[in-house]
């Protein structure tokens, strides 16, 4: 709780995301985002959902998208084509779409962590950067 | 090509990002139902893998099977499964010819003896062996040759792993599949017509990770493809269960999407993953299309009655037989009833008085 | 020979050989029956013998008034389970299917829910039958392999029919098999055992009435 102000720029602003009912699969689904959540709360630990595994009618794939929402970041990466990551209205709850060159999903998942891996700087292409640098400098 | 190198150094030749691969392997966690999260422990595995020899063998076939793998205009994901194997010999795409690829193929067979993979496509013919052979050799004997130090055997398509169209009556050149002939080899049957490219990807994957291959069924196909019929996961079962089937192409029902059961669908007894996994990159499926399910992924599917009778059908005529039977058996009755009349007359001229044994 | 294999045979060589023999058995059957013919009565005729005939098989039909309570029961389950036998059998899109190649025209069917009803109607309706043919003391003195070999052939087809339409049990494909074999059995069968009631039934009526009507006593 923030203390009290009488400054209208120090009131925190918090987006919601829109009313969306929840149906069987969906909700079930939260639950174990939930769940994951809070293992990473309390320890750090991180998790994966594959969404290509999951039964869902095309209208519950959508009202998962509203009912997750877009927070603070997106990010896209272009790695024999593109892959698109965006952190949902809960910190911690991170979106994970994979697309190949022609433009199919290869690869859909939510990921809980603070930071998904797929983002992280590889060590090997960190090594190999490090080697392509020191070349550039001599 | 022979060389040694681990495919982290292939890729790395090839400028592929580590990131990129770690892509690479979620896509094939997620096509072979894996956990995601073990992503990273096979991008590992991958990573130190040597490449592996592959011998591809092209025998009575259309060539539609190597065609459903490498239709790639751009750099695909499953372009580069291809790439993690080293492919030591395949007709029609290798460089070299002849001779000189005979004995490319001789050098990585002893080289690799006990790890190299075999691929075969299309059917052999036993009936002459003259019937089909690459520089004097028979497919049988050729076949049979480079087995004998595979590690395992992938019979691409049903061709090679059924007999295919060149089995189907009357089977003119004696085509055999594969395990017909290799029964010492663990083989491993890709069934389908051709069949889908992340199928084959998705189990030189699985070869590639675990070092052995996954779930068989009684056919020899992998259950994670194969495991489920079209009937199973097709979207339009809901009309199937109502009862609700279009009676002819582009008829009401075939435009509203009805089931296509009575338009000769083999879904029901088709094992394949088409329903999910779709075609040319998830774009559709010859149900979703508007044509029933031809049965492809199944041995002697060419023979099963028309493409067009619906399983509840009968692929033969019963009706001239009946007809034929009517016939037969009333003459059968005339001649009959005609002897005991004949019999009755007898005995009644003879006088011949009733007894307990006539009731 | 494989699972596939095995499907093609019964829905090709395997339906002609069983639709021959029902065919052939039922001709031959109905056929011999009238040509033996009837000892000639020399009496006079007072009344026509084809009238009487046929209104006795539509009388036979409906429910005789008079019957003991348990006659009752037999009456009402038996048509339960002929009219939901027909139902199912000739009501059911695959089955129109089959029926459509034998006799090149067709008719509507009647949705999937209301047949699974009908047969399960049916295949209570058969062991209703099957317990009191056990436990009436009468009947299971009287009743002999036929009656409960005819039962089965006759259960058979209804019972892998609901399995195959639910997907209980084997697989589409061999439940598909076991399915078609045992209506193949059944179509067999039915010439050398009492099923052949199907046609007899109606030639036995009609006789009696016409025995009847030759008599000028009304039938």
């Amino acid at each position: 709780m923030s203390p009290p102000s009488n400054n209208l720029k120090d009131i925190p602003i918090y987006t919601q995301a829109e009313e969306a009912y929840s149906v069987g699969n969906i909700r079930a689904l939260l639950a174990e985002i939930a769940a994951r959540l809070e293992k990473l709360d309390e320890n750090g630990e991180t998790g994966m959902i594959d969404l290509n595994s999951l039964p869902f009618s095309p209208g519950e794939y959508e009202q998962l998208r509203q009912i997750l929402g877009q927070g603070e970041v997106s990010a896209r990466i272009e790695a024999i084509g593109p892959s698109e990551i965006i952190e949902t209205h809960y910190p911690g709850v991170w979106w994970v779409t994979h697309y190949n060159v022609e433009g199919d999903i290869v690869a859909d998942m939510i990921e809980i962590a603070r930071l998904p891996e797929i983002i992280k700087s590889q060590p090997e292409d960190v090594h190999a950067g490090l080697e392509r640098l020191k070349a550039q400098l001599n | 090509m022979m060389d040694y190198e681990t495919l982290g150094e292939r890729l790395a030749q090839q400028g592929v990002s580590r990131r990129a691969f770690l892509k690479f392997c979620t896509a094939m966690a997620s096509l072979m139902a894996l956990p995601p999260g073990t992503a990273t422990a096979i991008a590992e595995a991958l990573i130190k893998a040597r490449r592996p020899s592959v011998i591809w063998l092209s025998f009575q076939e259309c060539t539609g099977c190597t065609e459903s793998l490498t239709r790639s205009y751009s750099p695909t994901l499953e372009s580069l499964i291809f790439d993690m194997i080293s492919l030591d010999y395949h007709h029609t795409l290798q460089a070299a010819s002849g001779t000189a690829a005979e004995a490319a193929r001789e050098t990585a067979m002893k080289e690799n003896y006990g790890k190299y993979l075999v691929v075969v496509d299309g059917s052999i013919p036993i009936g002459n062996p003259g019937y089909g052979a690459h520089g004097g050799v028979s497919f049988v004997d050729h076949l049979q040759q480079t087995v004998k130090g595979a590690a395992a055997i992938i019979a691409v398509g049903t061709c090679a792993a059924f007999g295919g169209i060149p089995n189907a009556k009357p089977n003119p050149t004696g085509a055999v599949s594969v395990s017909d002939l290799i029964k010492d080899k663990p083989i491993i049957n890709i069934s389908g017509c051709p069949p889908i490219p992340a199928v084959i990807t998705g189990v030189l994957a699985h070869y590639l990770t675990f070092g052995e291959l996954p779930e068989l069924d009684e056919l020899g196909r992998p259950k994670s493809f194969y495991g489920q019929t079209i009937h199973d996961r097709c979207y339009r079962r809901p009309f199937y269960d109502q009862g609700k089937f279009a009676k002819s192409f582009d008829d009401e029902g075939a435009r509203n999407g009805w089931c296509l059961f009575e338009l000769g669908c083999k879904g029901p007894t088709t094992h394949n993953a088409c329903a999910t996994t779709k075609w040319n990159g998830g774009t559709s499926f010859p149900i979703e299309s508007g044509h029933g399910c031809l049965g492809c992924s199944e041995p002697h599917f060419w023979d099963a009655g028309s493409f067009y009778t619906p399983l509840s059908a009968p692929t033969e005529n019963i009706a001239t037989v009946a007809a034929g039977a009517a016939v037969v058996g009333a003459g059968v009755a005339v001649a009959l009833s005609a002897a005991d009349r004949a019999k009755k007359r007898r005995a009644q001229q003879a006088h011949e008085k009733m007894t307990v044994k006539d009731l | 020979m494989d699972t596939q294999q095995l499907l093609d045979f019964v829905r090709g060589p395997g339906l002609q050989f069983a639709a021959a023999v029902f065919v052939l058995g039922m001709v031959y059957r109905m056929l011999h029956l009238i040509l033996l013919g009837r000892k000639k009565n020399l009496a006079e005729p007072r009344g026509g013998e084809w009238g009487p005939g046929l209104r006795t098989i539509w009388h036979r039909s409906i429910q005789s008034v008079g019957l003991t309570p348990r006659g009752h029961f037999i009456i009402i389950v038996g048509y339960v389970f002929h009219f939901g036998f027909m139902i199912t059998l000739l009501f059911l899109s695959q089955h129109i299917d089959l029926l459509r190649t034998l006799l090149r025209f067709s008719w509507p069917a009647l949705p999937p829910g209301l047949i699974t009803i009908a047969a399960i109607l049916t295949i209570g309706a058969m062991i209703a039958l099957l317990v009191h043919r056990f436990t009436d003391p009468v009947k299971r003195l009287i009743s002999d392999y036929q009656d409960y070999l005819t039962w089965t052939l006759t259960f058979l087809p209804l019972l892998t029919g609901i399995m195959l339409k639910q997907g209980i049990g084997l697989g589409y494909q061999q439940m598909l098999i076991v399915h078609i074999v045992t209506l193949e059995l059944l179509l067999i069968a039915i010439p050398f055992t009492k099923l052949a009631h199907m046609l007899t039934t109606f030639s036995a009526r009609w006789y009696n009435g016409a025995i009847s009507g030759f008599r000028g006593v009304q039938s």
